[in-house]
């Protein structure tokens, strides 16, 4: 066990630092601009941009510049090409908004998805599960950023049942915060309930075919004991992993559209803004933040599922 | 009779049509018996097990026919009356212990559900009924193995255990369906004594599904041989091996390896198929492939004892072929 | 007597059951059941006809731009007045506002904050977002083929590379990846070596976009190959003197068209929601290229004041998206009916 858990961090470290890589290849090499001359300003003349490329430590060799900055990243004192504001630090401070926003979503789109895919299973191929199916492939189908848009024109501007934008800190004023995000919540989760609730409807049709279940039957335990303990339970276990997966991508990025339509203040916020100005900085800080959340959640999930289908935690099956 | 079926028929609506599966099904269970039902892959005897306690009702089944169950009538018992029944009167187990057990429960927690499911009884009370239950099925260890997983035990100690959730609270019926036919033939006889020895401690009345006349004559009292879909003989034991009168029955010993009568050199088959049941015959469903048929084969024969217009004076000439039982080769036209 | 051996028939055709004739029982292919199978999903196919319609609008833009709104998608008409119910009004009104949807023929779903209408923008964008979601998902197809076969069929250390290579992209948060990559190449374009790719190129988003889903196409492919490299027609393949590159095309490949013609499908809906996005944010479809998404992002500017302009080109997303995802779900279902096919996305 200790070595399975120790090869996984190793893996996960090799993958972060490939990904540190990427990143500061994509930036470095590839464009065509100068981030001194940039940063200097428009009027600039030569001896200015000299002055802020040797500042930042721009004219040593590009090796040197990755291995400065993954050290300042690791000490927490990586700053903002454009703002001299620290990166570790912005990051930090939008961690609040954007875990708010994921945890709060998270739970909603799986309370949903369960209740929708286990209606859509039990009732399958009547019209409550045709119905439910329709919805859900159209939650798939939104834009999320277009589904914030509209819901803030049509809930926050015309029907002001909801405030329009920003992030209330939940130690401010819970019932604010909760306010403030009731709408971002709902965007973030459609298109999850969306998919999860087909995945769901899908693994528990299939069980239900399964032996166990007909053994279930025979024992004379009522069909709600055997939907639920038998078909649900073996269903939800690729969920899990899916979740685990989904949760890790979304914390590591994949809020930002609904951060930026929204005004949170999260760390998505914050990488939309670092991306528009192309300081590497923030980017290079908010992509190692993301892929870190995204690598240990597949390897909490591997290990979770090991937990959950005590055939694999066990070992293998006793000879016939 | 503390089990008898009359004129069970189910078919089942698909894609490609209607599937009659079981067709005027008849038979008895008496208090203690071993009744097993014989068939090749597709007779409907799997079919009609499952029917006894209603777990083929879906939207695409229709059922008709009774199942009277110690004067109850089963069919006409809705879902929560079934429950009633299913595993406290009526038990069953079925051909692959490998996935008829939950994989990710214990074995014992799945054995107290069931218990727990019929009874008042604590969780503590049941768990000590379930391991005394292992230790009835010949399970060693069985208060450190109720903690175990299925996938942790082999196939013939896990067919063991599905047979002790199935008596744990002392049906009068256990429905057996292929119980054998995925386990090793050693483990295969270890599993039959236990059911015979089951039967006769416990007086535990047992229908016996198989396609194996081996397994038949090891521990059958009675025997009911179906083919597509109906029952064609009906007999005891002995009366099934040395006077049976069904030309599918003498085409299924025909070609059996037998140690008590001399062999043929080639073990014959029964040229043929059975029929689609999408569309099955209107008069005899053997007739196709019946050596002996005759133009009163288009009616369809009634059952008493076997399903034959033929004589039994007729049968029991016909069916000695080459020094034993058999299914006389048709003659080539 | 003992039957002797001379007497044995040679087995010709089998039997047929009685009551079955020879027509009905005839082997039908598996294309062929699965096409039976799709023919009965009506709401599947309802909306692969809808997917069909919204690509044959789009191609059709220019006949509605001459003929029907008589302008193009970049001409501008901010000065102009059109007349509306007899009477003559600014198409964009003196303080910004431009002319809302529901009029007919010119400007019939409106006009944005230059006057140019939407309609015909909506038919041109569309052409670029669709162009952008199919070529993507022929990128990412090509690719995950490639790496799936290659990692499933030789294994070793070609599996060891592809896959590490393939977790690493993965592991990057796709909007970011595609963010950054958009961003960056979007500034100096693509040189590799004689290929130059210049930065407003549509085919930036389009090889960005391509390249992301790579791995999530790739591992169920690879999956497949993996389980049927140990069937036995591989081994005789190879026992015949088939070479490997003649198994993996010949042998392999036709084995896993099902799973590739489902996960194409349900990736151009993918890919169009995730060139929505970028262009949303500004690193994909560039000016003065126009793509649902970029009107979705020139429209959010003024939101409260001409929601139409946000709320159309969106409604045709969905809708685009909405008609390839149920139709793609109608192919799951008739090429597999056991559902071994799932998209991880």
């Amino acid at each position: 066990m200790l070595r399975f858990a120790a090869r996984r961090i190793l893996g996960m470290i090799a993958v972060l630092f490939a990904i540190s890589v990427v990143v500061f290849l994509i930036f470095n090499v590839i464009p065509n601009s100068d981030p001194a001359q940039r940063i200097a300003g428009k009027n600039a003349n030569p001896a200015l941009i000299a002055r802020v490329t040797a500042d930042l430590g721009l004219d040593q060799p590009l090796p040197v510049q990755y291995l400065t900055m993954m050290r300042k990243i690791l000490t927490g004192e990586l700053t903002s090409y454009a703002s001299s504001q620290n990166v570790v630090e912005q990051i930090w401070k939008g961690l609040p908004a954007t875990l708010s926003l994921c945890i709060g979503a998270a739970v909603l789109w799986m309370t949903l998805a369960i209740i929708f895919g286990y209606l859509s299973a039990v009732h399958s191929g009547k019209f409550t599960d045709r119905a439910l199916t329709i919805l859900s492939l159209t939650g798939i189908s939104m834009p999320v950023f277009w589904l914030a848009a509209i819901l803030l024109y049509y809930l926050s501007y015309k029907a002001q049942l909801f405030p329009t934008s920003s992030y209330v800190p939940l130690t401010k004023d819970p019932l604010d915060w909760l306010y403030h995000l009731i709408l971002p919540w709902i965007t973030l989760a459609v298109l999850f309930v969306g998919f999860y609730s087909r995945v769901l409807r899908s693994n528990m049709l299939d069980v239900m075919n399964e032996d166990y279940v007909r053994t279930a039957r025979a024992k004379g335990i009522g069909e709600r004991q055997v939907r639920l303990r038998h078909v649900l339970r073996n269903s939800m276990i690729p969920i899990v992993t899916l979740f685990g997966l989904d949760f890790g991508a979304v914390v590591g990025g994949g809020a930002i559209l609904t951060e930026t339509v929204f005004n949170l203040n999260g760390v998505g916020l914050y990488a939309g803004q670092a991306i528009g100005s192309l300081d590497l900085p923030p980017l290079m800080g908010v992509t190692m933040f993301g892929a870190f959340f995204i690598v240990l959640f597949n390897t909490i999930v591997d290990v979770l599922y090991a937990f959950l289908d005590p055939r694999i935690r066990l070992g293998e099956a006793a000879p016939a | 009779m503390i089990l008898e079926v009359k004129d069970l028929t189910v078919s089942f609506a698909t894609d490609g049509g209607v599937v009659r599966a079981v067709e005027g099904v008849s038979f008895g269970l008496a208090a203690g018996e071993i009744l097993a039902i014989v068939g090749e892959s597709g007779s409907g005897k799997s079919v009609t097990a499952q029917t006894l306690i209603g777990l083929t009702r879906a939207p695409n089944t229709t059922i008709s026919g009774s199942v009277r169950f110690d004067g109850v009538e089963l069919t006409d018992l809705d879902d929560e009356g079934l429950q009633g029944v299913r595993g406290e009167r009526i038990a069953m187990i079925f051909q692959d212990p490998m996935t008829s057990l939950n994989p990710v429960y214990r074995v014992g927690d799945q054995m107290i559900e069931m218990i727990r499911a019929h009874r008042e009884m604590s969780k503590r009370e049941a768990r000590d009924r379930a391991v005394d239950l292992l230790r009835q099925v010949g399970i060693p260890n069985p208060e450190r193995r109720v903690h175990d997983y299925p996938h942790e035990f082999s196939g013939g100690m896990r067919q063991r255990v599905m047979i002790a959730m199935a008596l744990s609270l002392d049906p009068d019926v256990l429905i057996a369906d292929e119980p054998t036919t995925a386990l090793d033939v050693t483990v295969q006889a270890q599993i039959l004594r236990l059911l015979d020895q089951l039967n006769r401690e416990r007086g535990l009345a047992v229908v016996l599904i198989t396609h194996d006349l081996g397994v038949v004559a090891e521990i059958a009292d009675r025997v009911a041989v179906m083919y597509a879909g109906q029952i064609v003989e009906e007999a005891t034991l002995d009366e099934l091996f040395y006077d049976p009168l069904h030309p599918y029955t003498w085409g299924l010993l025909g070609s059996l390896a037998r140690l008590d009568t001399p062999n043929p050199e080639r073990l014959a088959q029964i040229p043929g198929q059975p029929p689609s049941l999408l569309r099955p015959p209107t008069g005899c469903r053997f007739a196709a492939r019946c050596p002996h048929e005759f133009d009163e084969c288009a009616e369809p024969p009634p059952l008493d004892h076997d399903r034959c217009w033929l004589e039994p004076a007729d049968q029991r000439r016909l069916r000695e072929v080459d020094g034993r039982i058999g299914l006389r080769k048709p003659v080539a036209t | 007597m003992v039957a002797s051996i001379g007497e044995l028939e040679a087995p010709g055709e089998p039997p047929l059951p009685t009551g079955v004739s020879a027509e009905e029982i005839r082997g039908r292919s598996p294309w062929y059941l699965a096409w039976l199978r799709m023919r009965r999903n009506r709401v599947g196919l309802a909306f692969g006809v809808l997917f069909l319609l919204i690509v044959l609008a789009c191609l059709a833009a220019p006949l509605w731009a001459d003929h029907v709104a008589h302008t193009g998608p970049n001409e501008n008409h901010i000065t102009d007045k059109i007349l509306i119910d007899g009477q003559e009004t600014y198409v964009v009104s003196p303080d910004g506002t431009p002319v809302g949807p529901g009029l007919h023929g010119r400007y019939l779903l409106g006009a944005d904050q230059n006057g140019r209408d939407v309609m015909v923008r909506l038919l041109y964008g569309g052409r670029t977002s669709i162009y952008i979601g199919v070529v993507a998902a022929l990128v990412t197809t090509v690719f995950a083929v490639l790496v799936g076969l290659l990692c499933g069929y030789y294994r070793g250390w070609i599996d060891a590379i592809l896959s590490r290579v393939m977790d690493v992209v993965w592991a990057f948060p796709v909007l970011l990846l595609g963010i950054a990559l958009g961003t960056a190449l979007a500034l100096g374009g693509l040189k590799i070596g004689a290929i130059v790719v210049a930065g407003d190129s549509l085919w930036i988003p389009i090889l960005i976009i391509g390249l992301v889903y790579v791995p999530y196409m790739a591992r169920p492919i690879r999956g497949e190959i993996l389980a049927l490299r140990e069937k036995e027609f591989v081994e005789a393949a190879v026992a015949q003197g088939k070479g490997s590159l003649r198994i993996m095309f010949s042998e392999l490949l036709p084995n896993v068209v099902s799973t590739i013609i489902v996960f194409f499908t349900l990736n151009i809906a993918n890919n169009m929601l995730l060139e929505s996005s970028l262009s949303f944010l500004g690193a994909g479809v560039r000016a003065p290229n126009a793509s649902w998404g970029t009107m979705i992002a020139d429209g959010y500017q003024t939101i409260y004041t001409a929601p139409h302009l946000t709320i159309v080109p969106g409604l045709l997303i969905v809708l685009t998206v909405l008609s390839l995802n149920v139709f793609g779900d109608g192919l799951r279902d008739a090429l597999d009916p056991r559902a071994k096919i799932r998209l991880e996305h």
